[in-house]
């Protein structure tokens, strides 16, 4: 919660007023009850006038009041709606900054409940804390105070018991956010099931798991309802408990007042009248139980999503004193690199190399040999665990992001195209002409394809790209890569669903417009990484082998082996 | 209120209905709750006449009232309580249905529905719309009853005092009805676009969290994160315009109150001086004496406040409103074509697999395949080879039957497809996709998939014909390690076999592989190649690959392009016809 007010801060002088608006309104609207005591008392029976006089008074009082509501509820939504904006702005942006590790954390479903369900409890309840905050404390606060004019020790009753209230909002408060956070947690849960089989729907439905889809389902439904009930039915004990212990008091009021009148210490009238405050308090008092309740949900709410939003950046620039220059004329250096994902087993053991502007190298190896690894290094994903990566020289350690990033240009394994036309997801939201995407996909071979279709480059792809192909897609993220005219293109694993022709098609055209520019190219297929300057053989996360094709032929017999498989092997069988 | 309003009320009010065995209970508890409430002030106005009796504090009746007060507030509590429960449960039950068929709903869903539906936007239908819903059933239900028995009550006591002055009524309450049935034809819209703003943001969000890497790898994060708060200042729009007018409805009816009390209040004080100087005698319609009119007043002001109440929670309706008719639009989209009723059960297949002039689009305006005819006899594998966009993953979707053809047939074992169940056909085949697809679960729980029942034995069985076992074994926790979603402890190629292994354990009779081992490397694929020839001896299978090593082997391969079957022959035979597939095949030693 204090996450909340810090983000409020900035709307207190707008609330203030908004809040003040409400107050005025609400004072004039308490204003009613003693006009019409008023009439009742003094003026009926006596001029006509009078009566219409003070009626008319009772109407503009009414909407004066109705005024002021309506203006300091809309100031109210607006303060929300700025406040739920900023938030869930905030809140995206960190998402997308945290690091791979720190995403598996969280997982995906639950960052997803945190920006939508939780940023809407949080706002839900600062929109309904400025409509409802208002009135309730101050018939409270005004009723308690003229309660303690009117007779010191009748109040007594009531703050006695006030102590008995708050040890119940406590005692309720302290379970009540463990609970909402659990049925957040379900939420995910939940989530989770649902987001899996809108994307598996092809799997679930080929291996006809529909009915078990329903059972897995029904499981995570299931959990969601029970914590659901259990935080609701805790919940639902306040509400009663308040009102029975406000009644309770106001019998107390009776059976002491009763005593007090007949020692004279008090007169009846003031004990009707201390039992209409007390019912005025008493009301006033549910509704605070009500927004109680739902401080405790958005409490968990905004627990969720301080969390997210307290989460610190494992990845930040470091100081070049701290991580010194490297006297290398290479633009790429990996100098005696180890990493380990989990600290146990190292992924990736004492690589070692160096690769010049405008190089070509190829990294082969079989699943699993740390080839997807050592790219996560190169972009920093993750930071080495000993020895250190170079860029001209400079520890990337030390390089800001921006500039980094802006050095790659990369296709993935983990392909990602959304629902946008063709050209934007090539262009990637980044300033690049129209020319230039086009140049970009001729090179990639996705030229052709993509002026195949009717409306060309602005096709629009569904998300995920589900309405193209695999070798489409591929060749889409290569464009992609190249539009930007990285210094460093990589291409991991990027052309493993295209067919030879296309392939070949590809490397040539690579060789001939991006002579400058140093390539990385993780494969599988020899025929990929063949024409590369140097390919490293990488098996376990070490390097077993390193050189040129012909090279590697003669001296490594795991590359002998896979490039038989490949094009050797084909024939013998 | 329209058909559709209507339609969409009804329909909540089944819903409400089917647990009638727990709404009439908390009806009556409902009615208790408030009478016992009702009584104490009645009780506690004879407890403060015995005090103000003229001959002293008369305790015995003090005392009398007390213990009855305290008997109605306790009870009353208890009873409330029990009603919050009640419907906490009642919601709940509900709730818990509608998500039951709002996910029922979507597996039988063309697969085609969830190409154009942002996983997103499903998710908000089924969270935040359903959960929109659940409170106003489980909090605002309870107060509509409250309130109808509050103004109904209040009513009658009224019409007992004066008829005349209800007549102020007869005015405002239905200035006030109309007045917010205005408000809320205008509203309506707005909260039905809030709805669908918020689906769309949860829509963009879910997108670009699965693509999180890629925005990073591209320092996009800033961009995306722009295009995100578009969509946000649009959402919050919406919601804020919602609210704005929204706004105007608590106060506004809470004005008509007020304003009715206030001519109640005049019209009454002139009622009274008539009845005062004579004009009104005892006995006739404009009588009234000072305490009627005090009572009058008093219970105009019990019957204003749960209008009121409801105004003000008027606003939560509409949205649940539109938030009901976004998951019934779901619970009402049409499902995958419904089994024709005789269709019969693929059983004993032999695997004949017949395509008879099949013509496919996925949209009447654009066809995919134009007259595709071929057959696959029993036990044969069967290559499907052709550019990238050819049409070889929509043959692969009219074989699972995800889609129907727009004109020929599909047929197993001489059975046209459409006359099948759809369950024993898909049953009837396994297949490797090269999207892989692994849920969050243990690496056992991900490969048994494949078959119920499987037990730990064929699971190892199948990871180590996969040659996937070695590496699971070498995790710490083994089968049991937990799969998550950006999968940093597993690489794309482990992925793929471990579904490979999940189609191993699985035993249809047909096989289909779509670029099943495209993320493999070309070893491990020779080394898993011997377990595939297993899988594959006695199945009829479809492969479509890249790796000529794959194909060169099936008994026919087929060549498709531009949706036609240009070359069908088997490898000897399409290398002698100079054409595509030969190209193709030496383009790998080039």
């Amino acid at each position: 919660m204090k996450m909340v007010f810090k983000y409020l801060e900035k709307y207190y002088g707008r609330m203030t007023l908004g809040l003040s608006i409400k107050v005025a309104g609400t004072l004039v609207e308490l204003l009613l009850p003693y006009i019409l005591s008023h009439i009742l008392a003094d003026v009926i029976g006596k001029e006509m006038s009078d009566i219409v006089f003070w009626g008319v008074l009772m109407i503009v009082c009414s909407a004066t009041a109705c005024l002021c509501n309506i203006i300091a509820n809309r100031m109210a939504a607006r303060v929300s709606r700025n406040f739920a904006e900023t938030l869930r702005r905030d809140l995206f942006r960190k998402t997308l900054r945290l690091s791979a590790a720190q995403t598996d954390k969280f997982t995906i479903p639950s960052l997803e409940s945190r920006i939508t369900t939780d940023t809407y409890n949080v706002h839900h309840f600062v929109n309904m804390m400025q409509r409802m905050g208002v009135r309730a404390p101050i018939l409270l606060m005004g009723g308690i105070a003229i309660t303690l004019f009117m007779d010191a020790s009748l109040s007594l009753v009531m703050i006695a018991i006030l102590p008995l209230i708050f040890i119940t909002v406590y005692l309720i408060s302290r379970n009540g956010v463990p609970l909402y956070t659990k049925v957040q947690r379900s939420v995910d849960g939940m989530i989770r099931v649902v987001r899996e089989d809108a994307q598996g729907i092809r799997v679930i439905k080929a291996l006809s798991k529909t009915d078990y889809e329903h059972k897995r389902y029904d499981e995570v439904n299931r959990k969601l309802v029970k914590d659901e009930v259990r935080a609701g039915v805790i919940m639902g004990t306040v509400n009663p408990v308040m009102t029975m212990f406000m009644n309770v008091g106001s019998v107390a009021v009776i059976a002491l007042g009763a005593f007090r009148v007949s020692k004279g210490l008090s007169n009846p009238e003031t004990i009707i009248a201390f039992m209409q405050y007390f019912t005025q308090i008493s009301m006033a008092m549910m509704t605070v139980t009500r927004m109680f309740v739902m401080y405790t949900k958005s409490a968990a709410s905004a627990k969720r999503i301080a969390e997210v939003l307290g989460t610190q950046e494992d990845i930040t620039v470091k100081e070049k004193s701290e991580y010194r220059n490297k006297d290398t004329k290479a633009h790429i250096c990996f100098d005696h690199v180890s990493f380990s994902y989990k600290g146990k087993r190292n992924n990736l053991e004492d690589i070692h190399f160096e690769l010049q502007k405008g190089g070509r190298l190829g990294i082969i190896g079989a699943t699993g040999s740390g080839k997807s690894t050592l790219i996560k290094l190169l972009m920093r994903f993750y930071d080495v665990g000993q020895g250190g990566i170079y860029i001209n020289g400079e520890d990337i350690r030390t390089i800001e992001k921006e500039r980094l990033y802006a050095m790659f240009g990369s296709a993935q394994q983990y392909d990602f195209l959304y629902s946008e036309s063709i050209e934007e997801n090539i262009r990637f939201g980044r300033e690049i002409s129209h020319e230039a995407v086009e140049e970009a996909a001729r090179i990639a071979q996705a030229h052709e394809f993509i002026t195949a279709f009717a409306e060309g480059y602005e096709h629009k792809l569904t998300p995920h790209g589900t309405n193209i192909s695999g070798g489409q897609k591929q060749r889409i993220l290569i464009s992609r890569a190249l539009a930007g005219k990285p210094e460093i293109l990589i291409l991991d694993d990027s052309s493993s669903a295209l067919d030879y022709k296309t392939d070949a098609a590809l490397r040539k055209a690579l060789g001939e417009h991006l002579k400058d520019t140093t390539v990385i190219t993780v494969a599988q297929r020899v025929s990929s990484v063949k024409d590369c300057d140097f390919i490293l053989v990488l098996e376990e996360g070490r390097i077993i082998g390193m050189g040129t094709h012909e090279e590697l032929l003669d001296a490594c017999v795991e590359y002998r082996e896979i490039s038989e498989s490949q094009m050797g092997g084909a024939f013998v069988e | 209120m329209n058909k559709i309003q209507k339609d969409i009320l009804w329909r909540l009010c089944k819903y409400v209905l089917h647990y009638w065995y727990l709404f009439i209970p908390a009806v009556i508890l409902t009615f208790f709750s408030n009478q016992l409430s009702l009584l104490g002030p009645k009780y506690s106005g004879s407890a403060i006449d015995a005090i103000a009796a003229e001959s002293g504090v008369a305790f015995d009746i003090v005392r009398y009232n007390v213990v009855r007060m305290l008997v109605c507030y306790v009870l009353s509590a208890v009873m409330a309580y029990l009603l919050a429960t009640l419907m906490i449960f009642i919601s709940q039950k509900i709730v818990y249905t509608m998500r039951k068929q709002v996910f029922e709903k979507l597996t039988s869903l063309p697969v085609g529905y969830f190409d154009t539906h942002p996983t997103g936007d499903i998710i908000s239908h089924i969270s935040y719309d359903i959960d929109t819903i659940n409170s106003t059933l489980a909090h605002d239900l309870v107060q509509i009853m409250t309130s109808l028995y509050t103004v109904i009550g209040s009513l009658i006591f009224m019409w007992n005092i004066s008829k005349p002055l209800i007549v102020v009524f007869v005015i405002t309450v239905p200035a006030a009805i109309l007045f917010t049935r205005y408000r809320s034809k205008r509203v309506r819209p707005l909260f039905r676009k809030r709805s669908r703003k918020l689906g769309e943001l949860n829509g963009y969000a879910e997108e670009m969290l699965s693509g999180c890497r890629s925005i990073q790898a591209y320092a996009r994060e800033d961009v995306i994160g722009e295009r995100f708060q578009a969509r946000n200042t649009d959402a919050m729009d919406a919601h804020y315009d919602a609210d704005y007018y929204g706004a105007i409805m608590g106060p506004t009816v809470n004005f008509i109150n007020n304003l009715s009390i206030s001519l109640i209040m005049i019209l009454g004080g002139i009622l009274y001086m008539l009845s005062q100087n004579g004009m009104a005698p005892e006995g006739t319609l404009f009588f009234i004496t000072l305490g009627g009119v005090a009572q009058f007043v008093q219970y105009s002001r019990k019957f204003a406040g749960p209008i009121n109440e409801f105004a003000n929670i008027l606003s939560e309706f509409q949205s649940a409103f539109s938030a009901a008719e976004r998951v019934f639009r779901i619970i009402d989209e049409e499902p995958e074509k419904e089994d024709v009723s005789d269709a019969v059960a693929l059983e004993a297949v032999q695997g004949k697999v017949t395509f008879e002039d099949v013509v496919f689009g996925y949209t009447p305006d654009k066809e995919i395949l134009h007259g595709i005819s071929m057959t696959a006899e029993p036990g044969k594998t069967i290559a499907i080879v052709g550019p990238t966009g050819a049409g070889k993953t929509t043959i692969i979707s009219l074989l699972m039957r995800f889609y129907d053809v727009t004109s020929g047939s599909v047929k197993v074992d001489g059975k046209d497809v459409r006359e099948l169940t759809r369950k024993s056909l898909r049953k009837a085949y396994t297949m490797v996709l090269q999207d892989t697809w692994l849920f969050r679960g243990t690496i056992f729980e991900n490969i048994a998939y494949g078959r119920e029942g499987a037990t730990l034995e064929e699971v190892k069985a199948a990871a180590k014909a996969a040659r996937i076992d070695h590496y699971i074994e070498s995790l710490p926790e083994g089968y049991d390690t937990v799969l998550t979603d950006d999968g940093i402890n597993i690489s794309k190629g482990q992925r793929q076999l471990i579904t490979i292994a999940r189609a191993m354990i699985s035993d249809s009779e047909m096989l289909i592989l779509d670029e099943a081992t495209s993320n493999v490397d070309s070893r491990t694929e020779i080394k898993i190649q011997e377990a595939m020839t297993e899988l594959m001896k006695g199945r009829t299978c479809f492969v479509i690959a890249h790796r000529l090593s794959t194909i060169q082997n099936a008994d026919r391969i087929i060549v498709l392009q531009d949706g036609r079957i240009t070359e069908s022959g088997n490898h000897d035979e399409l290398m002698g016809l100079g054409g595509f597939y030969s190209t193709l095949y030496n383009s790998q030693f080039q």
